[in-house]
């Protein structure tokens, strides 16, 4: 029900990302999606990878600061109105989102969010009918 | 002019009788007053006659600030807290301060060597004298404060901060000595340069600096840009505070009040005691105190002392100018600290590893504190916000127990080197040359 992201925390230092990145690259983990939160001094890599648990345990021995957090991940079609559509039945249950990225292939789109209280979100998803993307179905995308 | 002539000029050989009849009466004291001293003697196979002059000093065992501290508060009083009329308090922050108590006659001895010191940089009673020391705990403000209304001269007690009403009242009043520590000074100088303040509109003359490591570079850069003579006075909480020595107008070394105050210069591995001219540590043996008389005191500053009478007339000892310490003590803005408060600081705040780096740097005058401390992986989850919220309490921790302002850096697991052994924790940029 719950996907594995893989955060890394970087300093705003030129060439991490790019170490990062080929840290993963080197194992053959593909890289599905990509954000980055940044401020002034530091920033968050959120991804989401082929492997997760291996590409967090490569990051961690070449000591990088990795961890895996679950997210949510809903799935729509790939057509105007559904990103908005899936965000008011979350905004209409008063749950507020911490973060979010989403990214489409072909006619299929997926998000990506993280919500204050994961149970609830997950339960107005299902009630309201959203499409839940599990780990592997991930992979497929 | 020389404030008390017979002490100040005194022949060696009268200087040397002197010291050592007050070091015997001390030592008489502190064996039947004070338990923790008693101990230490008896230890060393000591008693109260085994000490009957200036060469017995040697024997004595040194004391030293985790001795102060392990007696805190007041274990180390000679004196019952009846006796004590005020207590100050060092700005050190590891764990505890180091708590100070001065009886009546302790604080005329306080006043008479302040005196000797503005006089020393050629003060009068003519003179305005601008405190911008804090007044306090610390004994920067208080101390300058009585030894300046000892010689009779105007004091402006306005303590620390606030520049722009400093610069006013300079120029209202006149001021014509400014007592503050070197970097304030030059920060002022700056403030007054940035605004462009009329330089005419301040008669400022003097200045007597301290509490802080400062150099021949920066002097010259505070007497140019004040137009001052720039004097040096040294002092610390534990001997009695600012009084204990101070440049005359030849600035050729720290006349340091020797009649109060024993020097000595040891080698700070050995602990053996160095021949006069050689650098080493500065331990101080207090022999008039009553409240905290201290034996052998180690001050961690490292100097060396000149027993050649002065062209001011002066026969006093001298010291020179502070070049270091010779343990890891910080001054930042005239503010004692350690690397370990800092650490101790980290660990409990629990989510950061104990790896940190300390950044000192001296920009726009001003000492700049930064720490960097890495992330720990396992508190890593991956919010902005719980990364904010950790930097900010670890920053007001940092603050509320220095008593300065910090700037925190969140760095990188591993991004702090690691060594076998003593790791380095402190890059001072500061320019001490």
């Amino acid at each position: 029900m719950l996907i594995k992201q893989l955060s890394i925390f970087l300093e705003n230092k030129s060439g991490r990302l790019s170490e990062a990145l080929s840290t993963l690259g080197d194992e053959n983990i593909n890289i599905k999606a990509l954000t980055i939160a940044d401020t002034a001094e530091f920033g968050i890599v959120r991804m989401i990878v082929s492997d997760p648990q291996r590409g967090f345990s490569k990051l961690r021995e070449k000591g990088f600061s990795a961890n895996l957090v679950d997210v949510i991940s809903i799935a729509t079609p790939s057509e105007c109105g559904s990103f908005a559509n899936a965000l008011k039945i979350l905004s209409d249950e008063n749950i507020s989102i911490e973060y979010i990225y989403a990214f489409s292939v072909a006619d299929k789109a997926a998000i990506v969010l993280r919500t204050e209280d994961t149970g609830k979100a997950l339960e107005a998803i299902q009630r309201n009918n959203l499409e839940l993307l599990g780990g592997n179905e991930m992979s497929v995308l | 002019m020389i404030w008390n002539r017979t002490s100040e000029c005194m022949t060696r050989r009268d200087m040397i009788a002197l010291q050592g009849t007050r070091l015997s009466e001390l030592v008489e004291r502190v064996y039947f007053n004070v338990p923790y001293y008693r101990e230490k003697m008896q230890q060393a196979g000591l008693g109260p006659e085994s000490i009957n002059n200036i060469d017995d000093l040697q024997k004595l065992p040194f004391t030293t600030k985790d001795d102060l501290r392990d007696n805190y508060p007041f274990g180390l009083f000679a004196l019952p807290t009846s006796e004590i009329i005020r207590l100050h308090a060092s700005s050190g922050t590891t764990g505890k301060p180091t708590v100070v108590g001065y009886t009546r006659k302790d604080l005329a001895t306080w006043s008479e060597v302040v005196a000797r010191t503005l006089t020393c940089a050629g003060v009068e009673r003519n003179d305005f004298i601008q405190i911008a020391y804090g007044y306090g705990l610390f004994t920067g403000g208080l101390g300058l404060h009585y030894g300046g209304e000892k010689i009779g001269a105007v004091v402006i007690p306005v303590s620390g901060g606030n520049t722009g009403r400093q610069i006013q009242i300079m120029q209202d009043f006149n001021t014509s000595v400014l007592a503050c520590t070197p970097s304030y000074a030059l920060y002022l100088a700056e403030y007054i340069e940035e605004m462009k303040i009329d330089r005419r509109s301040v008669k400022l003359r003097t200045g007597v600096f301290g509490a802080e490591p400062w150099t021949e570079n920066i002097r010259r850069e505070i007497e140019s840009k004040l137009d001052i003579k720039a004097i040096d006075i040294y002092g610390l909480s534990e001997i009695i505070g600012p009084g204990v020595a101070s440049e005359c107008m030849f600035q050729k070394g720290l006349h340091v009040n020797e009649d109060h105050f024993i020097p000595e210069i040891i080698d700070p591995v050995t602990l053996e005691p160095l021949s006069e001219a050689e650098e080493g540590e500065l331990v101080f043996t207090t022999i008039t105190k009553e409240g905290l008389p201290l034996i052998r005191y180690r001050t961690r500053d490292l100097t060396s002392l000149d027993y050649q009478p002065c062209e001011c007339g002066r026969t006093l000892v001298r010291m020179k100018k502070c070049t270091g310490r010779s343990d890891d003590m910080m001054i930042i803005r005239g503010v004692n600290i350690f690397p370990s408060t800092i650490e101790s600081i980290l660990l409990d705040i629990g989510e950061t590893r104990p790896h940190y780096l300390i950044i000192i740097d001296r920009v726009n005058n001003m000492d700049v504190l930064q720490v960097l401390v890495e992330v720990d992986q396992q508190f890593f989850l991956d919010r902005i916000g719980q990364l904010e919220s950790l930097r900010q309490k670890i920053r007001s921790s940092l603050e509320s127990t220095l008593g300065i302002s910090v700037d925190v850096k969140l760095v990188e697991h591993k991004t702090i080197e690691r060594s076998e052994g003593k790791s380095k924790r402190v890059i001072d940029k500061r320019r001490l040359d």
